[in-house]
């Protein structure tokens, strides 16, 4: 009798190769399903166990999900303009324009890191709503809560730093009108706006520095700050549900809420 | 400890061993990560900038007719030949950093980004901007060229800072 595709995949899992990668080894037992998930280096962030209510819709309307969707579909796209793109006062408009028009799928991969840019930005903001108004910010997930705030600014700096790359003029004001806020810092302010364009105007280092931020420096801080985020969510007993609340709390919401969708 | 007390004859002092190097060890981490703090920001902070000069020749007066507003985009300056002589207005709105712009039908100078206005001396008539437009120094040079020195601010309307023909 033919083996079923879970049967060559079985098997497949059995081979010394897979083994000597992933140590959990074949079955679907709990046990085993647990330890693919715990042993894995990047699994391990996450609970081995979920309330399978809280994988419903409705629990978080997937936002945070959704952003880290967008996150990497960000770096995916960011990368590949890396190639056609120089962070030189001469080339950069011009390289922006080749992009848009010249080299092959190229505006659709700008179109597709703008697009993303703008709904990941749209998905922090709706993301944390969703958290404020479910009081999932509360204790123990304050420490969360404030990682997500820091999340929240590399995101914003990461869409304005990036929004200077075209060197157009909207980039250009954009940027001058910026950066002057900065120097409305009391005391240091003049200096941080000295040292962020790296000169007295949006220039050749501004635009250099701009760069390094936006392709290195944020993103790599975005995904040390999202690793303790998804660390948290487990280390603060999984994603938040209103039932796992002393029964006070859910009294006084309930008396105070419609009961009719208590419990998602 | 004991030991040591025993050996050295000495009653233990303030710090053992242990905390010894404890302290030695974060005291050098804090004088290491100072250090580090030090050089990052004189590194990021750039000694020689390849800027354009702050003094800009604006040419010879007659290009300028009595009663003009002239706007140099390229350095952020207006050359205004005024029945008092030639003086020079920053052409950089005091808000944000904008590029302002003469409005001949309106008589004003007017700021793109978030609509502050100035009269054409540089007088603030309509927020947001906090202050007025600065004046630079202007003067001739020996070939009769009026040049403006943009990091010089000027008293506004004093005798000083018009240049007459």
């Amino acid at each position: 009798m033919a083996k079923t595709i879970d049967q060559h995949f079985d098997d497949l899992r059995g081979t010394r190769v897979w083994r000597s990668i992933f140590r959990s080894g074949t079955g679907s037992s709990t046990l085993k399903r647990a330890l693919a998930i715990q042993q894995n280096v990047f699994l391990h962030l996450f609970s081995t166990k979920v309330r399978t209510r809280m994988l419903s819709f409705s629990a978080t309307w997937y936002l945070g999900t959704l952003t880290l969707g967008t996150f990497l579909i960000l770096v995916a796209t960011g990368i590949p303009l890396m190639f056609y793109y120089h962070p030189s006062v001469p080339q950069a408009y011009a390289d922006t324009k080749d992009l848009q028009f010249v080299v092959s799928s190229g505006m659709f991969l700008r179109n597709l890191h703008r697009w993303s840019a703008h709904a990941m930005v749209f998905l922090v903001f709706a993301h944390m709503f969703k958290v404020f108004y479910r009081g999932a910010y509360r204790t123990p997930r304050e420490f969360n809560w404030v990682i997500g705030v820091v999340l929240l600014l590399l995101t914003l700096l990461l869409s304005y730093t990036g929004y200077l790359l075209p060197w157009d003029q909207l980039a250009y004001w954009a940027i001058t009108v910026g950066s002057n806020i900065a120097s409305a810092v009391p005391v240091i302010g003049e200096k941080i706006h000295f040292l962020l364009l790296g000169g007295n105007a949006v220039n050749a280092n501004a635009l250099l520095r701009f760069y390094v931020l936006h392709c290195m420096i944020l993103p790599l801080t975005a995904m040390f700050f999202v690793a303790i985020h998804f660390w948290r969510i487990r280390k603060d007993g999984g994603l938040y549900s209103h039932d796992s609340e002393p029964a006070t709390v859910r009294a006084n919401a309930v008396s105070s809420a419609k009961p009719a969708k208590e419990g998602q | 400890m004991a030991d040591e007390t025993k050996e050295t004859g000495e009653p233990n002092k303030d710090v053992n061993r242990r905390q010894f190097f404890l302290k030695l060890g974060l005291g050098s981490l804090g004088i290491a990560t100072a250090g580090t703090a030090a050089f990052a920001y004189q590194y990021l902070d750039p000694n020689v900038l390849y800027e354009p000069s702050p003094v800009v020749n604006a040419g010879k007066p007659d290009r300028y007719p009595l009663g003009s507003v002239t706007i140099d985009v390229n350095s952020g300056i207006y050359i205004i030949h005024s029945d008092e002589g030639y003086f020079s207005l920053s052409a950089v709105c005091t808000h944000l950093g904008c590029m302002t712009a003469w409005k001949p039908e309106l008589n004003l100078i007017a700021c793109p980004c978030h609509g502050s206005k100035f009269n054409e001396d540089g007088k603030k008539i309509e927020g947001p901007a906090p202050k007025p437009l600065p004046w630079k120094r202007i003067w001739l040079n020996d070939d009769g060229d009026l040049l403006v020195d943009r990091s010089t601010d000027v008293p506004a309307l004093a005798r000083d800072s018009f240049v007459r023909v």
